[in-house]
């Protein structure tokens, strides 16, 4: 016996002799992080969470990501916040007003302000940040977007970046001049992109600064202790913080898991206390209990029709193809309830210019499309079919409806085939993987394509601008004359009443010209232990821990 | 020895550099690029990146500057984790996946040998019967049953594993188990029908007619003639182990290797999909060389050419 045993341990230390040379060769931190699971110090609070797979980037500029979003959040304070009622607080910046023309900010930050490394936070270093933002040797995906408006931008995207008109005439004082008003410019100095971003570390460490956490020096609630890619994220609380005093949790463990069910069974066994990703299967069981909660998101699921085509190129044929799906059945049944059926393309929670939501004001009060009566929609759609000359759908081209197999995108698909056909319509659904999805439905290469937008900022114009001519999100290629005209009437206007005027003009436009059919509002599930108090779920897809507490 | 050597790392450079280039060229041709996001960024940002990372450069320039560096031992910035090398990430990630994978493979060998020589010993009766049961099902089971299986019963339901992540020696049971079983499996039956083969042959007639002790024959002169399939076996199943895999990976949420492969395709994160895959060949090649080698140690009927 004693011989096999002595052939096998050679085998043994054979093979583990080179699985541990493989290991030695490039010591990690992930190798070593044992301790990070380890239960914190007696007394100390930890919150658990997880609310998405690894990050590919934290640092504020580069990021397009939602729960990015979030991880920067924790991290970094913006000149102004998002308090839990979706209004603008103040910030980094304790006051803040534009000029009566809306074309010149003034934010007037707290005094003593420091960074996580406790050296001095200045304006001066918001104006090196936001500088950072529309310098095109950063590539930030959102320069665009935050900082378009302000003076300069062009010249500062060309490479100018000293032509930006931001400027600091004192170290507590930011001045912002735009070239055009923006009624929304205090909603983009609480986004996160434009957090403000240590300039000496990033000099000496460039890209790789928000990899690491002894480099991510940061300005909010929470510093990085340990990041292990692909594991979990843990935020301290950050002493130098304005309002440390304010943040009752010592430390925020973020798990990075990628798999819904490996995040159910985490939940399950008591590893995190908070999931976002809950496996789709499991909502029906889940749905009535305390722990799932169901929360609005700023975002809406849509089917684009390519309207360069000439089959869709007839108001009426889009009218009936809205009208013959049944959105109560999509919103209740196939996506049990974690949509709601869509009445208009801006959805709810997105604020108007007084504060009211923006959806309760369009079109005089009533909803643009009524489900109450499907019965009556699907014979008012086969009319229309039959009127724009294809009674009972004879001479439609079959129609190909593209997809990427993720979510609810399938089973919705099969409905549509369904629900067309009682047009009398062929729809073949044409599944394509995701980064080769989105190519193809932007260059226009499709012929009715599922798509949808989490808004950025809660401001309608952030979606209903990319169905603008010529604008790189709008893939349905809607082209309006008339609604480009009020959307641009409506990004040149100081009076936030009046442009809020324009925006729903706009909107009545589109929802006559059916320019992309709105099917579904997406609203955010996710299980969420009652032992968390006073956190919340921000409707543009953040969520809010780092002022959370851990009750007994 | 040393010719044969030389010979083989010269075919392991062509191996990778083929590998390499066609990799590069299969990459660019589909469709999709590591810049078209969800939300179309504009298009100064869009050249901005190209021109930042050279893929505004043709194709053919640009293969020629990737070749080029990483014949300097550089193989560039991730294009979708910003700041982060190539070679970081697959240091940090290699390590995990190769100490799991390690581990399962000699598990794997540790139960699979032995079993399967017991087996074959003792052909017919109810032992033998018992292991082949176990060894059909570790075929027939795919990891990710075994994994969901195993998670459920001592992880959700009896709470004495844990489920994620790979923190402590406890955490590595049900990962381990999940990917030893079917090479443990495979190798039980390898070396049944081995060992069966081999102590039918007339040499060990002759050693039992010339009286050496049953543990002598069956460990000195069975043994090691029966474990040479199980050694070409085990030589693949250990590349394709410490690569890491997906579903185990997903599953477990172990930040290893593979998990890692996968995204950089979806993502079209080109760089990184060089890398892993040069590395990856690489490895394999490796663990080839060292297996042929084994095996003139082993057995000295084999000729390395």
């Amino acid at each position: 016996m004693k011989k096999i045993f002595a052939l096998l341990l050679a085998l043994v230390m054979a093979l583990t002799l080179f699985a541990c040379g493989t290991n030695n060769g490039s010591a990690t931190p992930s190798a070593s992080a044992s301790d990070g699971s380890a239960a914190p110090a007696t007394g100390a609070k930890q919150l658990v969470a997880q609310i998405g797979p690894d990050p590919e980037t934290i640092d504020p500029a580069l990021n397009t990501s939602i729960d990015g979003g979030s991880y920067i959040l924790y991290a970094f304070d913006c000149l102004l916040n998002v308090d839990k009622d979706n209004k603008i607080v103040a910030g980094s910046a304790e006051k803040w007003e534009p000029s009566a023309d809306g074309l010149k900010w003034t934010f007037h930050l707290r005094s003593g302000l420091k960074w996580s490394d406790g050296s001095a936070l200045t304006a001066k270093d918001f104006v090196y940040s936001w500088k950072r933002v529309a310098d095109p040797k950063t590539a930030a995906p959102y320069a665009q977007t935050v900082l378009g408006m302000v003076k300069g931008f062009d010249e500062a995207s060309a490479g100018d970046v000293d032509k930006l008109a931001v400027t600091a005439p004192d170290d507590n004082t930011l001045v912002v001049e735009l070239a055009h008003p923006c009624a929304y410019f205090d909603k983009l100095a609480a986004f996160q992109v434009l957090s403000p971003v240590n300039q000496a570390t990033i000099e000496k460490n460039g890209d790789a600064w928000a990899t690491k956490p002894e480099t991510y020096i940061c300005n909010g609630p929470f510093y990085i202790k340990e990041w292990v890619p692909s594991s979990y994220i843990l935020y301290a609380k950050n002493p130098n913080y304005w309002n440390a005093s304010a943040v009752k949790l010592d430390t925020m463990k973020m798990l990075l898991i990628e798999d819904p069910n490996a995040a159910y069974v985490a939940y399950q066994t008591g590893e995190t206390m908070m999931i976002k990703s809950v496996p789709a299967a499991e909502i029906p069981a889940l749905k009535d209990k305390p722990d799932f909660h169901l929360d609005p998101l700023e975002a809406t699921y849509y089917i684009c029709l390519n309207d360069t085509l000439p089959q869709f190129s007839d108001t009426r044929v889009r009218q009936a193809l809205s009208l013959a799906i049944d959105r109560n059945y999509v919103a209740e049944t196939l996506m049990q309830g974690t949509y709601s059926a869509a009445t208009s393309f801006v959805g709810p929670g997105i604020s108007d210019w007084d504060g009211s939501d923006f959806i309760n004001n369009g079109n005089g009060g009533k909803p643009y499309i009524d489900n109450s009566d499907f019965q009556a929609n699907l014979a008012k759609a086969k009319q229309l079919l039959t009127d724009a000359g294809y009674p009972d759908g004879k001479g439609f081209p079959a129609i190909t409806y593209s997809i990427n197999d993720q979510g609810y995108h399938k089973i919705v698909a099969q409905y549509i085939q369904q629900a067309w056909k009682e047009l009398g319509l062929t729809v073949n659904v044409d599944v394509v993987e995701w980064a080769s999805f989105l190519p193809q439905r932007r260059a226009g290469d499709y012929e009715v394509s599922r798509n949808g937008w989490v808004l950025d900022y809660n401001d309608p114009s952030n979606l209903l601008e990319i169905l603008m001519t010529g604008n790189g999100n709008n893939d349905a290629k809607y082209s309006s004359t008339q609604y480009d005209e009020l959307m641009n009437k409506a990004a040149a206007e100081a009076d936030p009443k009046t442009r809020s005027g324009y925006l729903h003009q706009a909107e009545d436009v589109l929802m006559a010209d059916m320019g992309t059919i709105p099917l579904a509002f997406q609203n955010e599930f996710s299980l969420q232990n009652d032992k968390i108090t006073g956190s919340w779920h921000s409707p543009s897809g953040l969520w809010y821990f780092q002022f959370a507490d851990i009750a007994g | 020895m040393a010719k044969y050597i030389i010979k083989r790392v010269i075919l392991a450079v062509v191996t990778v550099f083929v590998v390499a280039t066609i990799t590069f060229f299969l990459m660019n041709l589909v469709p999709g690029g590591p810049f078209i996001t969800e939300k179309s960024i504009s298009v100064q940002a869009q050249e901005a990146l190209k021109e930042k990372f050279g893929l505004d450069k043709p194709l053919i320039v640009q293969y020629k500057n990737y070749m080029l560096s990483i014949l300097q031992g550089d193989f560039g910035l991730s294009l979708r984790q910003r700041g982060r090398t190539v070679s970081d990430i697959i240091g940090s990630r290699f390590p995990i996946s190769a100490r799991l994978g390690g581990i399962s493979m000699v598990v794997a060998v540790v139960i699979g040998v032995p079993l399967g020589s017991v087996a074959a010993l003792n052909r017919g009766k109810w032992g033998d019967k018992v292991i082949t049961v176990i060894a059909t099902c570790g075929a027939a089971f795919p990891s990710f049953v075994i994994c969901t299986v195993g998670m459920y019963i001592f992880g959700v339901h009896l709470g004495w594993l844990p489920t994620m992540g790979l923190t402590a020696p406890a955490n590595y049971i049900l990962p381990v188990f999940a990917l030893s079983f079917y090479p443990m499996a495979y190798i039980t039956r390898l070396m049944r029908s081995s060992m069966l083969d081999v102590i039918g042959q007339d040499y060990m007639r002759t050693a039992r007619a010339k009286g050496l002790s049953q543990a002598n024959r069956l460990f000195r002169q069975a043994l090691r003639n029966a474990i040479l399939p199980v050694i070409t076996y085990v030589g693949p199943m250990l590349a394709y182990l410490l690569a890491g895999t997906f579903v185990v990976e997903k599953i477990f949420v172990i930040p290893g290797l593979g998990g890692q492969f996968v995204s950089s395709i979806l993502n079209r994160d080109y760089t990184v999909i060089m890398g892993t895959t040069i590395f990856l060949a690489t490895l394999v090649i490796v663990i080839n060389a060292l297996v042929d080698i084994a095996y003139k140690f082993i057995d000295p009927r084999v000729q390395l050419k």
